[in-house]
């Protein structure tokens, strides 16, 4: 595959680790969080934890927004495609996520809901389209990647006139989480030495916004793509701005992600959109200023305004270490559930089902399974 | 006889569509099967015309499998319905090392399906039952209201005779042993995804559904003590060679660099977030065999069209825990799991 086998290349590989063999110090301990799913899977898909020194660690990061979603969001879906019997759009990994009183929205529809399984927004007002007697509400979810496609619908329900089309959003924002990330991090939280920045997200944002990383917690930070080479050459990166004492953002990923990022995007983003006050984070907490609801031009639109919906307090799975998974102070296999009762088949909390949970990782690529090194 | 009957009027294959009465056992279900069914698939068995095939099987143990096939969509690049249901049982059979002898054929059909559409999935059916010599000697049809079903689901039974001396099971791999296959992964469940109506991305790939009983027989007599063989259908190579880890109790290294996956495939399964390896297959096996014979074994399937493509992909291990584990282009080791949940539903 063009673009693709490059940056999968094994002799590359051995070439990238013998450097950071090299550059790292004996003397010190790298903690590098990887902040996003996609880099968590690179890492152990091609075993590249293997290739690495004792002391360069990595610690994952909250960078999934299906693990990050808390679990009133599914059953809010849920209301809607139940009490309000709106034909529920939805990308599969939600599917099989947890909701409150052991449901999912895969059982919904085994029990009857109109939930669809789509790949883009296209295929939801496609649906919408087809149906214009149905009431069509799209699972909106994601960081600021999966943004700009649902502004897209947006505007074009709008334009079409779509009047059975609405969105149940979703959208969470990635700096606030890296704050609060390293806000909470110390003795009690976690000890980060450096952030694998993440890739897609900053090909919209651009790398600017991460300015704060360094100047405020002294923490340098590389954007990072998600191919296996990408992950390794934004280690040494990393490792060697530590080893000279440098603390700023660098980008590796420079064939997509710019200092601006993609401006069009960012524009679409914020005519359609306005940032929530607070939302609620799985695992984080509620966040000021980090998710987004539909923009007041466009509240017709929104499906929390359309459809009144009441749900129950949700309750988490009681020992299920995702909330400290997510904020990088516990491993996977430090939770009591993991591979015993929480696995990719019954799964207990939502990192253990989104293809870029932690957790899947661990469980899918068996690292738990071998002795560590 | 039935097949003699004349009607009246003949059916309407161009326009007409299945309805609840050709189901019902009447007169319309009988023209149905006269001019849709034995206008196909004729033979001398299935003209007795009776409720079941009379026949005097060769002498030798005798397998049997079933299976059921709801694919969407009914017609996809590389086949359809009618020839995967006949491929699919044959391989079931013959991964027992056996030679498939007759095949049964279970028709639900959904009202309102077009009668052209049935012709053409029978006539499919048909034509590969012909090609592989293996005929479909008795048959049922059942209708079912439009909206109980889709379009149609066919299931098929098929048995075959073992060859004295071969004993090929799931529970006989053993450390030492090589793993081969046959050719690329993932073709069948890339050709499928691309004919999903929310998908609609053009990919050059075709199912590669296919008979194997022909490449299977000629593996056997190279080597008649084969260990195992099974087809890496729903699923793909990682649960089946999961299957076999279990069943034998053994674990199993195999180096990525070895298992053949198209590029297009590869690209698709990029494109969608899939592992090659999880995808499902319709025309290819795995097959195990002391390590001693792979080379042999291996020049064999090279030399059959069908197993063109074949690699040695690994080796069977003693591990306690059953353990796939496969080294990766990087040289790191990872396991292969199971597949959890559903990667990608009716594809077969």
């Amino acid at each position: 595959m063009k673009y693709i086998d490059e940056f999968r290349d094994q002799h590359l590989a051995r070439g990238l680790a013998a450097a950071i063999a090299a550059a790292a110090r004996p003397d010190r301990q790298y903690r590098l969080m990887e902040f996003c799913g996609g880099h968590t899977h690179a890492i152990f898909r091609y075993g590249i934890a293997d290739l690495m020194p004792a002391n360069v660690r990595f610690i994952h990061g909250p960078g999934c927004p299906v693990c990050v979603l808390p679990m009133a969001r599914i059953d809010h879906a849920i209301a809607l495609a139940t009490a309000h019997q709106v034909t529920l759009c939805t990308y599969a990994d939600l599917m099989r996520v947890p909701a409150g009183e052991r449901r999912s929205l895969l059982k919904a529809k085994a029990a009857g809901a109109d939930i669809r399984m789509i790949y883009s927004t296209a295929d939801a007002l496609r649906i919408a389209r087809e149906a214009p007697d149905r009431q069509v509400v799209f699972f909106a979810i994601g960081f600021e990647t999966t943004t700009p496609p649902t502004a897209v619908a947006a505007r074009v329900a709008r334009a079409e006139g779509l009047k059975n089309f609405s969105i149940f959003c979703n959208h969470v924002l990635t700096p606030p989480a890296l704050r609060t990330i390293l806000t909470t991090a110390g003795p009690d939280g976690v000890q980060v030495d450096g952030i694998l920045g993440p890739s897609h997200v900053s090909s919209v944002i651009g790398s600017q916004p991460y300015a704060f990383v360094p100047r405020e917690f002294a923490t340098p930070v590389v954007i990072a793509g998600f191919e296996p080479l990408d992950v390794m050459q934004s280690t040494l990166m990393l490792i060697r701005q530590l080893n000279e004492g440098r603390c700023e953002v660098e980008n590796q990923y420079t064939r997509a992600v710019t200092e601006q990022g993609n401006r069009k995007a960012q524009a679409l983003m914020a005519q359609v959109f306005a940032p929530r006050e607070t939302f609620e984070w799985r695992g984080l907490g509620f966040l000021p200023h980090s998710a987004l609801r539909l923009a007041d031009d466009y509240a017709d639109l929104d499906a929390e305004r359309r459809f009144a919906v009441t749900i129950g307090e949700a309750r988490e799975v009681k020992g299920c270490a995702c909330p400290a998974i997510l904020r990088g102070i516990k491993e996977p296999t430090d939770c009591k559930l993991f591979g015993t009762v929480c696995t990719p088949d019954n799964p207990m909390g939502s990192c253990m089902v989104s293809s870029e949970g932690a957790c899947a990782a661990y469980w899918s690529y068996g690292r738990f399974r071998q002795p560590r090194a | 006889m039935t097949t003699n009957r004349r009607f009246a009027i003949r059916l309407d294959l161009e326009h007409g569509t299945v309805d609840m009465s050709h189901g019902a056992g009447g007169r319309a279900m009988a023209q149905l099967i006269a001019e849709v069914f034995y206008a196909h698939l004729d033979n001398d068995l299935l003209r007795q015309g009776n409720d079941q095939a009379l026949f005097t099987p060769p002498p030798g143990r005798l397998v049997m499998s079933t299976d059921g096939h709801v694919i969407s969509p009914l017609f996809f690049p590389g086949g359809d319905i009618g020839c995967l249901s006949v491929h699919g049982t044959i391989n079931d059979v013959a991964m027992a090392g056996a030679r498939p002898l007759y095949l049964a054929a279970g028709f639900i059909l959904e009202e309102g399906y077009p009668l052209k559409d049935l012709a053409r999935i029978v006539a499919s059916m048909a034509q590969a039952a012909n090609e592989a010599g293996v005929p479909v000697v008795t048959g049922d049809t059942k209708v079912v209201e439009r909206g109980k079903g889709d379009g149609v689901f066919i299931t098929t039974t098929g048995v075959g005779v073992v060859p004295a001396g071969v004993t090929i099971s799931g529970d006989q791999a053993r450390p030492g042993d090589a793993i081969l296959v046959s050719g690329t992964l993932g073709d069948h469940g890339v050709a499928i995804l691309s004919r999903r109506e929310n998908l609609g991305f053009d990919v050059a790939i075709e199912s590669d559904t296919a008979a194997l009983h022909g490449l299977v027989a000629a593996m056997v007599a190279a080597v008649p003590d084969l260990h195992c063989l099974r087809d890496p259908t729903r699923g793909g190579l990682a649960t089946t060679l999961n299957e076999l880890a279990q069943q034998s109790q053994v674990g199993m290294r195999i180096r990525e660099s070895a298992i053949p996956v198209r590029p297009e495939v590869s690209a698709a399964c990029e494109l969608l977030g899939l592992d090659p390896l999880y995808v499902a297959n319709e025309g290819k096996l795995i097959a195990i065999c002391p390590g001693a014979r792979a080379a042999e074994l291996l020049a064999v399937m090279r030399a059959h069209p069908l197993g063109a493509g074949a690699s040695l992909i690994g080796e069977v291990v003693a591990d306690p825990h059953r353990f796939v584990q496969m080294e990766t282009i990087f040289g790191g080791s990872r396991i292969v799991d199971w597949l959890a949940g559903e990667q990608l539903p009716r594809i077969c």
